[in-house]
């Protein structure tokens, strides 16, 4: 069979050596490195006495633990200050480009690849963060390893892995106003749940993801993660091609050319097999939000929290029952008339320049709403921060009561000092929705920009497309 | 060990250990090990703070001494008839989440040297082979059963050579493990020695790619 998926034709094209029994070498073009899962790497790299195989393939940048208020200050928590410098020592040591937390280009790892034109189409990508998905939205392999494979591909170039199977999910037709590439996604995970995609590449295809920017595509390939899969991954078309000319990081002259020409064979062949499919219709999708702990826990704006009661998988009910009381809600609640405290619009999934634009549309000339106590704003990168205010976006958030900050992680995972308090509430366009995620006892509610700029101004989820 | 917490992968042969039940679905990376305890620069001492609000009463913090701390007395890690277990015992989807590695480190600093559920998420399963943690799954049935036998002091054998698990009752219960990672899991390699002697195929290849993909090296 000579048709071969997208995703068989990165696999094909960056295997050194495969064994009998398909357990294969995979040369890796492409290693992020952030400041939370690298140290143990480079410590152990030390003590064995090994060097990187090839320091031009690795980048690094801290957006973990960064402060994302005043940067002229040495951070003030001393743990987090000490991984942020030992990321700096190990840069400067083994010779890794860093761009350092005052860099202009510093920025979430996921956000600066792609912006500096890092990561390509074609590339086999990894980084210790699960949401390195994020880069296959144009025709890339990457997906996220522990601090081991930070280590091995450091030392080696490569990793051993088996081949993943081939999952490809449609999305026909078009979405209508309002409806975004991060409503796409959680209805996705909503449709196959969040180990729906275990052990399998997804490829997104279909007219609504193709009809999207890179950027809104990068939403949909980052929480692949979410319905369990590693990677995901998205053809190349036209609009790939644009993105990535003239990016500090992209091929120059004649190789563009080259690079050209081959980016656009990366797509799936006609006739692909695949070993799963899943269809969905973009005019059903609504504006999305999760109400429990789990990002496949997710409806329509215009539904209810569900009954656990009506849930017949016994384990299944249990996790709801567990869910609703970590959330302080119950079933048949509108989603509607959920109060929120806070807002954070940011994260690797949600934080670049059309992000911004689409939360800044629906806040201009309002305030945000008085029981909210705090609404953050957090650029993917300095320079998402720099176009924003270019476009006068910070004035729009900062006008209405929201806090424009300095680019980084954030309040996604809490690290920094940006955390939901016990019991507080948050309409947020990050990624997770864990028990804890965004603070100890912290409550999650996942949405597009769009969606947690409007819960901003009126305090609960409200149906933005009613603002469009 | 080192001062830094770097330690050689422990070889895994085969164990007679207690099991903990952990009677919960979609177990995250963040419920394992929050994120607070991520700042650290070592590679030990996650034990004290595996599931840690699951665990405390309190707020954890890093380098925290835990042996004062309030606990959930409802929590089954706090359970005294399942102290000392080697064994965890869990429903689908354990691991999902985020790629950190402290969270295998966790589990294998508290003394966890095998897990077993109807499923793993992909990024964990992979860390815990890298870790000389056992993640067997076995059917949801096979789960439910073990779920419902288990009892204080409840112990299971586990065999990595033979593929095997033997309950009390003498059950064999036989699991599934990729061939290359028992291999080196069984022996404790060291993945990075084992992928240097195939430097000279990984030379070839980079030769090969410079000519297809000049770009990429430029």
């Amino acid at each position: 069979m000579s048709e071969k998926t997208l995703y068989d034709k990165l696999w094909d094209d960056h295997v050194v050596h495969t064994e009998d029994d398909g357990t294969s070498l995979i040369y890796i073009d492409r290693q992020l490195i952030h400041e939370v899962t690298s140290p143990q790497a480079f410590e152990s790299l030390r003590l064995a006495g090994r060097k990187p195989w090839n320091t031009q393939r690795n980048l690094a940048v801290a957006d973990h633990n960064v402060p994302t208020t005043d940067r002229k200050l040495k951070i003030p928590d001393p743990i987090a200050r000490l991984q942020v410098e030992t990321l700096d020592k190990n840069c400067a040591e083994f010779g890794i480009t860093e761009f350092d937390m005052n860099d202009v280009r510093q920025g979430i790892v996921h956000v600066m690849g792609p912006e500096q034109g890092a990561t390509l189409p074609g590339m086999t990508i990894v980084c210790g963060d699960s949401h390195t998905s994020t880069h296959g939205a144009s025709g890339a392999l990457a997906f996220g390893i522990g601090t081991s494979e930070v280590e091995l591909a450091l030392a080696t170039q490569c990793l051993t892995q088996k081949k993943s199977k081939n999952f490809l999910i449609k999305v026909n037709g078009s979405v209508g106003a309002g409806v975004t590439a991060k409503d796409i996604v959680l209805a996705i995970i909503g449709e196959i749940g969040t180990a729906g995609g275990t052990g399998y590449a997804i490829e997104f295809a279909g007219t609504a993801i193709t009809n999207l920017s890179i950027e809104g595509r990068m939403t949909v390939c980052n929480m692949a993660i979410e319905a369990g899969a590693r990677a995901g991954l998205i053809a190349v078309d036209d609009t790939t091609v644009d993105y990535y000319r003239d990016r500090p990081y992209s091929p120059k002259g004649e190789h563009w050319f080259m690079a050209e020409r081959e980016w656009q064979k990366l797509h799936s062949d006609e006739g692909a097999v695949f070993d799963k499919l899943v269809e969905l219709n973009a005019a059903d999708i609504k504006p999305q939000v999760t109400w429990g702990t789990s990002p496949e826990m997710v409806v329509a704006i215009d539904e209810h929290v569900p009954h656990p009661e009506d849930e017949f998988d016994a384990v299944k009910q249990q996790g709801m029952i567990n869910a609703l009381r970590y959330m302080g809600l119950d079933g048949g609640q509108a989603i509607n008339e959920i109060k929120i405290d806070k807002v954070f619009i940011g994260s690797c999934t949600n934080s670049r320049i059309e992000d911004l634009r689409a939360a800044a549309a629906v806040i201009k000339g309002k305030k945000k709403a008085e029981t909210v106590t705090l609404a953050l704003v957090v650029p993917g990168s300095g320079l998402v921060k720099l176009q924003a205010e270019k476009e006068g976006l910070d004035k729009v958030f900062i006008d209405a009561g929201f806090e424009w900050r300095e680019p980084g992680c954030s309040m996604c995972l809490a690290m920094n000092a940006d955390k939901l308090l016990e019991g507080e509430r948050c309409a947020s366009t990050s990624n997770r929705n864990f028990e804890g995620r965004q603070g100890y006892g912290g409550r999650t509610h996942l949405v597009s920009p769009a969606m947690a700029a409007a819960a901003g101004i009126t305090g609960h989820f409200v149906d933005v497309r009613e603002w469009v | 060990m080192l001062e830094s917490g770097y330690k050689e992968m422990e070889a895994f042969k085969q164990i007679t250990a207690k099991v903990m039940p952990l009677d919960r679905a979609n177990v995250d990376t963040d419920a394992i090990i929050p994120k607070q305890f991520l700042k650290s620069i070592r590679r030990a001492g996650f034990g004290p703070y595996l599931f840690d609000e699951w665990r405390y009463e309190d707020i954890g913090e890093p380098e925290m001494d835990c042996t004062n701390r309030p606990l959930k007395d409802d929590f089954i890690l706090n359970n005294p008839d399942y102290q000392g277990a080697e064994i965890l015992l869990t429903r689908e989807n354990f691991g999902c989440g985020s790629s950190r590695e402290h969270a295998p480190w966790a589990l294998d600093d508290y003394g966890f040297r095998a897990i077993i559920a109807p499923s793993f998420a992909d990024i964990f399963f992979n860390n815990c082979f890298k870790n000389g943690i056992l993640p067997i799954a076995l059917s949801a049935d096979v789960v439910d059963s073990l779920f419902k036998e288990i009892a204080a002091g409840y112990q299971l054998a586990i065999d990595l050579d033979k593929q095997t698990i033997v309950t009390p009752k003498g059950e064999v219960i036989q699991f599934d493990v990729d061939a290359a990672r028992k291999y080196r899991l069984y022996n404790g390699l060291d993945d990075i020695a084992l992928t240097l002697l195939q430097a000279d195929k990984i030379k070839a290849y980079e030769a090969e790619r410079v000519k297809r993909a000049p770009w990429l090296f430029a």
